[in-house]
């Protein structure tokens, strides 16, 4: 980038940023030369980053006979295939059971982690450092790492088959959820908290009256970040339900419906589209503290 | 930390055994853990422990699990058919996917810091894909990419290319799955987007003044801010990579067309030709495919030797990740 600072005259002048100097012409060119440089592959780029979605929407209007040509327009518009992807597999049977598995899970999640995310970011006792590491590696440990011996003592207590050890473990915190509260709590200031013990608050007076009111986005931030990643959850189904269909969770039974139906696209992509929308619409309302949220996961090293 | 502000207070208070008020804070202090505590218990500490002990067994979950010392291991070092392959596999997703994802995400955040106009329009198409349900975007691609009616060869043939079979060709499998995950690059991308967005603008001015070209600022003022937030992006990256699982279990299955419900992914495992068979694959299936816990138990001790080393490094290296961090 080449800028009207370069000119001559800037350094000498007195005032910090001189603002009126006549760029050179050829510089001037340059400039916008860039920024449609710049531009154009922003365009482009951005073509290409929505034109799947094109594809897969066109695709999901389709007749089962039209996906198998090379026709990239649906002829007719088959709109019926969204209603009928219910009636081939139990597909509202698989979305109750992933909405269930996902608000189970982060309300689980919330009553668990809030008040640890609470106590290791505003109270100080022996031990912080030492818990905050394991939960830092708890988090950041490949799952596969610990999923035999969990796997083995669900099995014990006669819960595989179903979405139960996805949800209930949440009920004893969940270590991303965790470090990402402390992350959000750790922003409002220790006064406020100080003057609420001065005021003759105990732990859990602060946690409520003040930290709580003071820290909503940041709650709903990590609350969808748990939905989000229980509805969109493919390993824990694999594991936990496989053998047992009518407890899928509709992102799971996406992947083996085309196995089922051969080389019905049409169907595939209405049901890959279905599976998105929640999704979607819940980002679209949050989108301001969700986008927070990610930043906050990877912030200031 | 911790420890400075006590002798503090030791100092300046009188010294009297622990005051009631003090045991009913470290009482609710207690309380306000403990389930996270328990869950820490039963859902870490026990199965790393329970993991190392079942690798010197022989275990299938009906019979308890039977001591046979290291000839887990003897096996997985010596003669288990495929551990090779998924290992150079994964390594593949390490030294490929996390850069190419990541230095992309990287361009892309570039551009959306310097355009000015409409930029939240921008962030948002750069992101959403990275909020599709990943088996939702991998069943996408695949169909996108599908040698026989997809749209990608088709398009490429309109400017007489003969496009490759994607997903159904061993070589082109994973670059495939190079190309999903620079379309769900979104949350890297938004993370160095806030990065560079915090990089003090009379930084690039005083560079200016000083003479230095587009590339010298780049060089010398946006990489050494933004540092540390690629680097995170990149170890994040790498262990993402060596647990990568989903898109390639699922790619295999679709591609493969012979998914049969119920089966789990055992059956479509690789497909094609082993290439997409990844070390976290290959653990599940022997472990919950043909129920050979304890030889499984062996692979996931050795990830978690391999991941611990990454932890480690990173623990190090950022702030953000240690208890005074991150304020």
């Amino acid at each position: 980038m080449t800028s009207a600072t370069l000119t001559p005259e800037a350094p000498a002048s007195p005032a910090p940023r001189p603002r009126r100097i006549r760029t050179p012409r050829s510089l001037r060119t340059r400039r916008v030369l860039g920024w449609i440089a710049e531009h154009a592959v922003l365009i482009v780029l951005a073509a290409l980053f929505v034109s799947p979605v094109v594809f897969v929407f066109l695709t999901s209007v389709m007749s089962s006979s039209q996906t198998l040509t090379a026709s990239l327009w649906p002829q007719p518009f088959v709109w019926s295939n969204y209603l009928t992807v219910f009636t081939t597999v139990p597909l509202a049977q698989w979305f109750a059971n992933s909405a269930m598995y996902a608000i189970l899970a982060t309300a689980f999640m919330l009553i668990s982690s809030v008040p640890a995310a609470y106590a290791l970011a505003k109270i100080r006792f022996r031990g912080s450092g030492v818990l905050f590491t394991a939960i830092i590696v708890a988090m950041l440990l490949p799952p596969q790492v610990t999923a035999i011996p969990i796997y083995v003592m669900w099995s014990q207590l006669g819960l595989t088959g179903t979405l139960w050890p996805l949800i209930l473990p949440n009920l004893l915190g969940d270590a991303f959820s965790i470090f990402l509260l402390r992350q959000f709590f750790l922003t409002i200031p220790t006064e406020y908290s100080d003057a609420a013990r001065i005021d003759g608050n105990g732990e859990f007076g602060v946690l409520w009256r003040v930290v709580l009111p003071m820290a909503k986005p940041g709650i709903a931030a990590t609350a969808i970040f748990m939905f989000f990643n229980s509805w969109n959850d493919y390993y824990g189904p694999l594991l936990y339900t496989s053998e047992n269909p009518a407890a899928w969770p509709v992102a799971y039974g996406l992947a083996s419906f085309r196995g089922v139906h051969g080389t019905d696209w049409g169907l595939t992509m209405a049901m890959t589209i279905l599976v998105t929308v929640p999704v979607v619409i819940i980002f679209f309302f949050a989108q301001r503290v969700f986008v927070e949220g990610i930043t906050l996961t990877g912030v200031k090293g | 930390m911790t420890t400075t502000a006590r002798s503090v207070g030791r100092a300046t208070a009188r010294p009297t055994r622990p005051s009631r008020s003090r045991r009913r804070r470290n009482l609710v202090t207690l309380a306000l853990l403990a389930p996270t505590l328990l869950g820490l218990a039963i859902f870490f500490v026990y199965p790393l422990i329970a993991s190392v002990y079942y690798s010197f067994t022989r275990f299938d979950l009906i019979s308890p699990p039977q001591w046979i010392g290291l000839r887990n291991y003897e096996y997985l070092f010596t003669q288990d058919p495929n551990v090779w392959t998924a290992t150079l596999n994964t390594l593949w997703f390490v030294v490929i996917w996390v850069p190419v994802k990541t230095g992309f995400a990287l361009i892309v955040a570039g551009l959306l810091a310097r355009a000015r106009r409409a930029s939240g329009v921008w962030r948002t198409i750069f992101y959403l894909p990275a909020l599709v349900p990943p088996v939702a975007s991998v069943v996408a691609f695949v169909f996108l990419f599908n040698p026989g009616t997809g749209p990608v060869n088709q398009v490429l043939a309109w400017f007489g290319i003969k496009g490759p079979l994607w997903f159904n060709d061993p070589a082109w499998s994973k670059p495939s799955l190079v190309l999903l995950g620079i379309w769900v690059m979104g949350d890297i991308m938004i993370i160095l987007l806030a990065a560079l967005l915090d990089v003090p603008r009379e930084q690039y001015e005083a560079a200016s003044l000083d003479g230095a070209g587009g590339l010298q600022k780049v060089r010398y003022v946006t990489l050494p801010s933004i540092s540390p937030v690629l680097l995170f992006a990149a170890v994040t990256g790498v262990i993402a990579a060596i647990q990568y699982f989903t898109e390639a279990a699922v790619a295999s299955s679709v591609a493969s067309g012979k998914a049969v419900v119920g089966e789990g992914i055992g059956n479509t495992l690789g497909y094609p030709d082993n290439s997409l068979l990844t070390y976290t694959q290959w653990l599940y299936v022997r472990g919950f495919g043909t129920y050979q816990l304890g030889y499984a138990s062996a692979l996931a001790v050795l990830l978690f030797i391999v991941a611990a080393v990454i932890l480690l490094l990173l623990l190090r290296r950022f702030k953000a990740f240690t208890p005074e961090g991150a304020q």
